[in-house]
């Protein structure tokens, strides 16, 4: 039996977080470009970055086409218009005119935001074999493990320290996975994208260590478009994690962003996020809205694209990590878990486009509804004509909680090739009063019970996840679900 | 295509005698229909099968006019022999011959008023169309606690004058209390590129049973899109059929409404296809509240450049608690010139539900043919045995054993 003690400091663990433990802002001074979206912010953008002339007119370009776009609407979950000249484009702490040489010139401030985040920056200081990037705003603040990195010749940075030192590498792969012409907001994002990371691993390299990038919007009115290119040439294998918190707000933020993966042959790139951006208050006030376009390309033979999503943040979640499978024998997988709870809204899945011969894809994605909030799986695959003994697998599992949430499954399937096999499955339950019973009876009360369920529902993806990244993902899947039972 | 329509429709009315209220409501339709035209795939429903390049390709222009003044001869080899029915047929859209000849006379109503059904008109603009050019509307009643004594055939027969012409047709039924109906509907057609556009509208009361297969098994050019509508009360239950495999392009659409407790809907479908033909089967199967359920099956075989779509759509209200709703579609492509397209979908907003779907594609197994091989049969025996075995489990749905047969022998199935 359980002291009285232990009893309260629990309930004020549980208090404790359920609050978003993240959503504290820094204060500190920003520059920013003017409100309001049209070229002369582009050419500010372009010019504090001190970017070539290709890459502007490369951004002009993407504009001129946005002129002409429109915002798609057939995702389930609506939202209020944005007004894109409302927002600003770009957002640096001040003392960032020029970018820190070590970690010692950095701003305290900023040192100390990380180090509440869990993410010190101080390399000596951490324990676990890990090299991140952290952008804060619209600015990478800080790459670190650089050298060991160097010595075997992969190239970490933010993407704009790599638009001046491997113009050539960015110049050849950027927008030939998204192109400018795609939909509206991966066009938005080319025209005004500011920092993200950019990976390079050169052929044969096994990356030693997990490559991470830490998003974090601290100003408000901000709209936060990274863009991250990671290319892993012939042979290489990189395994990168990526990890996104914003403080609590009223409005609601924009955030944009595009990825690009490029596996060349025999190459594995490996891309696990844990998203937990402001989801807005119980209410549905405020919170982020997470449109991001992210497309790997299996472009060699025998290459492979892997990714793991944990979606527990933001009040609108609307993204399709996808796969082309354009190299022989290449595959692709996607892991998902998604957890929605009180006003949060998911539209969420992959596309898995199978071109070149013996391709495989596999699709496991859980996703879990709480309170008001919905849930839809939408997914593509597509087998050509051309990709003789393809396979595929998809298995979407849902769970809902109470009757006033929704999971929706929406999966697209094409197959035009005979020689290929395509395979779906997709239930939606709720946890069963049997399941609940046993748990209890063991002696954990109704939220432990919950939890070590929905621990066991989400396994498959869960083990997909790095380690580090794993037990914080646990932690968050717990969390999120607080207060929803009962 | 609005000149043809304004001038087909004046055409079809100057000697109706429907009275002038109903013929503007008619021309309301009209119009609504000019302005939205026929689908295409920027819609989702139509997604996988554009209606509207399909007709301009395969008919270039509709006409809309259809003469039903003077009768057509019924050609007697028509009638299915080895089944003792009823009938009722229609020849170009023409209602040639009401045959109940098994029924008892006060147990069965027909009437043909034009009667604007409550088939909501945004379902798509096909419905508009059809509103605006049926004349009559079919409705057959049957009676509380009369269950039909033989199947009741419907017989949708098209002769080589129809050219180049949108046919609409419609028909409702209503099941009163305890009352059940077989229904069958076989196309046959004689005709080249016509657009047929059917709606079915089906009432089912408390406890009552309705059975409806839908036969489309001869080869022809025409275009043919039905859409069928099904209300159920409390613990009714409905079962629909469709073996989709005649017509160039054929879209059966299938809505079906669980409004009361203990109502369960069964749809089964078999699309086999060759010679680029183009058939979809749409489902939207509606929980809306406690304890219903509803089951489908979808099974295709495709070979020489033929195309397959299915998309079924189960939805469950908030109110819905202890649905049970299971879908599956499974597909054989026998050439790479084939291609499947399905959209299995679920929308789901109450938690104490079963729901789940499933859907398969690909080749037939080489172990499966090797096995049967090494027993002695030839390559091509031992691909048409599995086949056979493959669409026989969606046969061996249907309840009754008369149709059921009666169909296996049509697609020439064994046993």
């Amino acid at each position: 039996m359980k002291t009285e003690s232990s009893q309260n400091s629990r309930e004020k663990e549980i208090e404790k977080l359920k609050k978003y433990k993240y959503g504290f802002s820094t204060d500190i001074e920003n520059t920013k470009a003017p409100k309001g979206l049209n070229e002369e912010v582009i050419r500010f953008i372009s010019n504090i970055k001190k970017e070539p002339k290709w890459l502007l007119d490369w951004r002009l370009k993407a504009y001129q086409r946005l002129k002409v776009l429109k915002e798609p609407n057939w995702q389930k979950p609506k939202y209020p218009k944005i007004d894109y000249q409302d927002l600003y484009y770009y957002s640096a702490p001040k003392s960032f005119k020029e970018k820190p040489k070590s970690l010692d010139d950095l701003d305290p401030k900023l040192l100390e935001t990380y180090k509440k985040l869990g993410i010190p920056l101080q390399e000596q200081k951490r324990l676990n074999n890990i090299a991140v990037d952290a952008v804060f705003d619209s600015v990478s603040v800080a790459t670190t493990f650089k050298d060991k990195l160097t010595e075997k010749g992969i190239i970490f940075c933010s993407i704009s320290e790599a638009i001046q030192k491997h113009p050539e590498l960015v110049r050849k792969y950027l927008g030939s996975v998204i192109p400018l012409t795609d939909h509206f907001f991966a066009t938005l994002n080319s025209a005004v994208f500011t920092d993200g990371s950019f990976v390079y691993v050169p052929p044969g390299v096994r990356c030693p260590m997990e490559l991470s990038t830490y998003f974090r919007i601290n100003a408000s009115d901000t709209g936060q478009f990274e863009r991250t290119l990671i290319i892993a040439d012939k042979g290489s294998y990189v395994s990168y994690l990526e990890g996104c918190t914003a403080p609590m707000r009223d409005e609601n933020q924009l955030h944009a962003a595009n990825v690009e993966l490029i596996a060349l042959d025999d190459a594995e790139i490996k891309y696990s996020t844990v998203q937990n951006w402001y989801p807005g208050d119980k209410d549905g006030k405020g919170g982020i809205y997470n449109f991001v376009t992210k497309r790997g390309l299996c472009k060699g033979i025998n290459s492979k694209i892997s990714w793991t999503q944990v979606e527990t943040g933001s009040a609108i979640t609307w993204k399709y990590p996808s796969c082309i499978l354009k190299g022989d024998n290449s595959i692709g997988e996607f892991y998902s878990i998604a957890i929605t709870n009180n006003h949060q809204k998911a539209d969420t899945g992959t596309k898995m486009i199978h071109l070149g011969k013996n391709t495989k894809s596999k699709i496991i994605s859980k996703g879990i509804s709480a309170g008001f909030s919905d849930m839809t799986y939408r997914g593509l695959v597509d087998i050509s004509k051309k990709a003789d003994n393809s396979r595929n697998y998809t298995q979407c599992d849902s769970l809902l909680m109470g009757n006033k949430c929704g999971a929706h499954t929406v999966p697209y399937i094409t197959n035009k090739n005979s020689g290929s096999n395509l395979a779906h499955e997709a239930t939606t339950s709720k946890i069963s009063e049997e399941q609940l019973h046993y748990c209890q009876q063991r002696g954990l009360n109704s939220e432990e019970a919950v939890g070590l369920i929905v621990n066991g529902f989400c396994k498959e993806v869960l083990q997909q996840l790095p380690m580090e990244f794993a037990v914080e993902a646990q932690k968050l899947v717990g969390i999120s679900l607080e207060g929803s039972v009962g | 295509m609005e000149k043809q329509l304004t001038k087909d429709f004046k055409k079809s009315f100057e000697n109706s005698n429907l009275d002038s209220k109903k013929i503007n409501l008619k021309k309301e339709f009209l119009n609504k229909f000019i302005k939205e035209g026929l689908p295409g795939k920027n819609l989702e429903n139509w997604k996988y099968s554009d209606l509207s390049k399909i007709i301009k390709r395969e008919i270039g222009d509709l006409s809309f006019y259809n003469d039903i003044s003077s009768p057509n001869k019924i050609d007697p080899s028509m009638y299915l022999v080895g089944l003792k029915h009823n009938s009722i047929v229609f020849i170009n859209g023409r209602a040639e011959k009401i045959d109940l000849q098994f029924e008892e006379k006060d147990k069965v109503k027909i009437s043909d008023n034009f009667e604007v059904e409550k088939i909501s008109s945004d379902i798509n603009s096909l419905v508009n169309l059809n509103n605006a050019f049926t004349e009559k509307n079919f409705v057959l009643t049957v009676k509380e606690n009369y269950s039909f004594k033989k199947p009741l055939v419907i017989y949708h027969y098209t002769n080589k004058k129809l050219k180049s012409q949108n046919l609409n047709l419609r028909l409702s039924f209503e099941l009163e209390k305890n009352a059940s109906l077989k229904l069958i509907d076989v196309l046959d057609d004689f005709s080249e590129k016509n657009f047929i556009n059917t709606f079915y509208t089906f009432k089912l009361n408390q406890d009552a049973i309705l059975k409806n297969y839908k036969v489309d098994v001869k080869n022809n050019s025409n275009i043919k899109y039905s859409f069928t509508n099904i209300e159920q009360d409390k613990n009714s239950l409905s079962e629909i059929f469709i073996l989709s495999s005649g017509s160039a392009f054929n879209k059966n659409e299938i809505n079906c409404n669980l409004n009361g407790n203990y109502s369960s809907a069964f749809v089964n479908g078999i699309l086999s296809l060759n010679k680029k033909k183009h058939h979809e089967i749409r489902t939207s199967i509606n929980h809306l509240t406690e304890s219903t359920k509803s089951y489908q099956l979808i099974k295709s075989v495709l070979e020489n450049n033929a195309r397959a779509v299915y998309q079924g759509k189960i939805f469950v209200s908030s109110d819905a608690q202890k649905t049970d709703g299971y879908q599956l579609s499974k597909a054989i492509l026998l050439e790479d010139t084939t291609e499947f397209n399905a959209k299995p979908e679920l929308e789901i907003y109450a938690d104490d539900v079963k729901c789940s779907h499933g859907s398969a594609s690909g080749s037939l197994n080489e172990n499966s043919i090797f096995y049967i091989m090494s027993r002695g049969l030839n390559y091509k025996e031992a691909k048409e045995l599995l086949i056979n075995g493959f669409l026989l489990d969606v046969i061996n749905k249907i309840t009754d054993e008369e149709i059921k047969n009666l169909i296996k022998t049509m697609i020439g199935l064994k046993e």
